[in-house]
């Protein structure tokens, strides 16, 4: 006869209330959990989708991702034709917060190279990009529906098709236009500003006295021109041609003393060690201050469960009940509390972890993890109610 | 052969200027099918010397043999298992009947089989041959809080027989239950002292349910004054 389960039987209202009120707290430990494998997902998603072997950026900076990095869009003609390259594409990012419905609304927005790569990953409704200008992607977590238009800078965008999850490193869904409309969306100036430029060169060209008005003209002209172009962009990325180098690529790049050729997992590590650090760690500590408060609700749970069953353990001991008999009991119940909590707070967070903010990513690694964590806890909390019974005398069972 | 016997029995709390006697010296013998009284008024001593021969009590000094098997002489001896012994050759009836909660009437009697090895279909149709003897089959399902007082009392007795020990000890079996409730109890106790041959010593302190006793020890002060035959 199991006396564990006939006592959960018994008292079982009380059972399971404490088992969903530690179910409830196991589940967020399991979001933690996910939020943390979250992190990871989304600072690595634009990595991971674009698929490059070296992203070049800026030097002397962690671009473009960690740091700001500007480099000219024709870098992309050199950096491929650089030995080892199969092929090159610039790309452009920049974090957008406008006004929609009222409300702030923020997303990432990738510029590429529409012959080139880097694009959205893959297109769950509508279509792809086909026009040159005034067309967009959308991840679906920006909600945003085909043929929507939604402005940006000085121009309208359509959304002609829908993608998947694809988010930026601080959780942002990202949306996808043409990189010269990106380049115009973040870098054109407009019309008074131009002016304003203009008349700023013709006044400080004015006022050198050795240049002749002709050529001062024509140096305005130019250096108007110069300031004004948008051909900047964020990064350009490099796929390698089968046996390839990877070191011998980059030195080869890093010999452009202006530029720095970052691989992928230099890229990774940056992202996930520099930028999100802080957070995994924060994230950490809070796991093992609720998986404590967890092992003292259960801990307390079985030692006051224990206190209850005084008369009942002195009058199983008088009976000549061995003391496996009460440890199986005791340690029973704290198990099956374990495994109910943990099975309601799994199912909790299936059932809800679509609807979080961030992004939850539940690793079966994690969950059996976690699973043989709480198992542990459940086995060491049942120690304080075990040390209690065995001190438990027969004679306990006698008297009123 | 008696199924217990005392002799000389002491047991002492404490040590030194704090010592206090609980039981003196003393002696007595059962035997199979015998039911006893032990009758004195609160800290006489009673509980003491009936916990001493439920082995849960160490005695200080003297001699505690049980169905033939000496347990104690100036103190448990080594090598009995005390437990086994009170698993296979000794029943307890207790004052509040202490009844596990959580189990049914049937479960309550099985588990005193179980306890003791028997196997749980074997535990279950003997622990229901128990209890319809006992007039409880149709509450075998029953948990003890929907029980009267005398019916768990009565479950509380087919626990104490389920191994079919050697030895019942009851304390303050009628305390909790009325006059009438009491005395069926009692006539139980007596009944099956004789069916199963088995020494059933009876710890009270109420005088109304002395009857029907073979023989009365009366306790005071630590010490059997006399004994009468019935």
């Amino acid at each position: 006869m199991n006396l564990a389960l006939r006592d959960i039987r018994y008292h079982k209202g009380r059972f399971i209330l404490t088992s969903i009120g530690l179910g409830l707290l196991l589940g967020v430990v399991i979001s933690m959990g996910g939020i943390y494998r979250g992190l990871f997902a989304d600072a690595l998603a634009v990595l991971n989708h674009t698929n490059a072997d070296i992203w070049v950026v800026q030097q002397d900076t962690n671009g473009p991702f960690a740091e700001s990095s500007r480099i000219p869009e024709d870098l992309k003609y050199r950096i491929k034709a650089v030995p080892g390259v199969a092929e090159a594409s610039p790309l452009s990012f920049q974090t957008i917060q406008i006004e929609r419905s009222g409300k702030p609304y923020r997303f990432f927005l990738i510029g590429y190279d529409l012959n080139g790569f880097g694009g959205p990953p893959g297109i769950v409704a509508g279509r792809n990009i086909r026009q040159k200008h005034y067309e967009m992607v959308a991840a679906k977590a920006m909600k945003l529906r085909i043929g929507e238009k939604i402005r940006l800078g000085q121009h309208d965008y359509t959304v002609v098709g829908l993608t998947g999850k694809v988010v930026s490193a601080s959780g942002d869904p990202a949306a996808y236009v043409s990189l010269s409309d990106a380049q115009q969306i973040q870098f054109k100036k407009d019309n008074d500003a131009i002016r304003n430029y203009r008349a700023r060169i013709a006044s400080d060209l004015d006022r050198e006295p050795t240049l002749p008005p002709a050529q001062a003209a024509l140096l305005a002209k130019k250096l108007s021109a110069g300031a004004e172009s948008t051909h900047t962009v964020n990064t350009v990325v490099a796929r390698l041609a089968p046996g390839a180098a990877l070191k011998k690529v980059q030195q080869r790049i890093s010999r452009w003393n202006h530029l720095r050729p970052i691989s992928t997992q230099e890229q990774t590590n940056i992202l996930t060690k520099g930028m999100i650090e802080k957070a995994r760690m924060q994230l950490g500590l809070f796991r093992i201050i609720l998986l404590t408060i967890s092992a003292v609700i259960i801990s307390l749970i079985i030692y006051t469960s224990t206190i209850d069953k005084i008369k009942v353990i002195a009058t199983l001991k008088l009976i000549g009940s061995q003391n496996r008999v009460i440890i199986g009991m005791i340690l029973q119940q704290s198990l099956l509390m374990g495994v109910i909590a943990y099975g309601i707070g799994y199912g909790l967070i299936l059932l809800t972890y679509e609807k979080f903010p961030r992004r939850i990513v539940l690793e079966a690694g994690d969950l059996r993890g976690l699973f043989v964590i709480v198992m542990v806890i459940c086995t060491i909390s049942s120690f304080v109610g075990i040390r209690k019974a065995l001190k438990v005398e027969p004679a306990e069972a006698l008297g009123g | 052969m008696y199924a217990v016997e005392v002799e000389k029995l002491t047991k002492i709390y404490g040590s030194g200027d704090t010592a206090v006697t609980a039981i003196a010296d003393a002696t007595l013998q059962v035997k199979p099918g015998e039911l006893v009284a032990i009758l004195g008024p609160s800290g006489s001593g009673k509980t003491t010397l009936l916990t001493s021969i439920g082995l849960i009590n160490e005695p200080t000094r003297g001699k505690v043999i049980i169905d033939g098997v000496t347990v104690a002489d100036q103190g448990w001896l080594a090598g009995v298992d005390l437990k086994r012994l009170r698993r296979e050759k000794l029943g307890f009836i207790f004052q509040a009947h202490n009844l596990i909660p959580f189990l049914s009437a049937l479960e309550n009697v099985m588990v005193a089989l179980e306890i003791n090895g028997i196997s749980s279909s074997e535990a279950k149709s003997r622990a229901s041959e128990l209890l319809a003897m006992l007039n409880l089959g149709h509450r075998l399902q029953s948990y003890p809080s929907s029980l009267s007082g005398g019916e768990a009392q009565r479950v509380a007795i087919a626990r104490a027989l389920a191994n079919k020990p050697k030895v019942i000890l009851a304390d303050e079996p009628t305390a909790a239950l009325d006059t009438e409730n009491g005395k069926n109890v009692m006539a139980l106790l007596k009944k099956l002292a004789v069916e199963n041959h088995s020494a059933i010593l009876v710890v009270t302190h109420d005088h109304r349910m002395v009857e029907g006793f073979d023989r009365i020890f009366q306790v005071n002060d630590g010490r059997i004054m006399n004994e009468n035959r019935q």
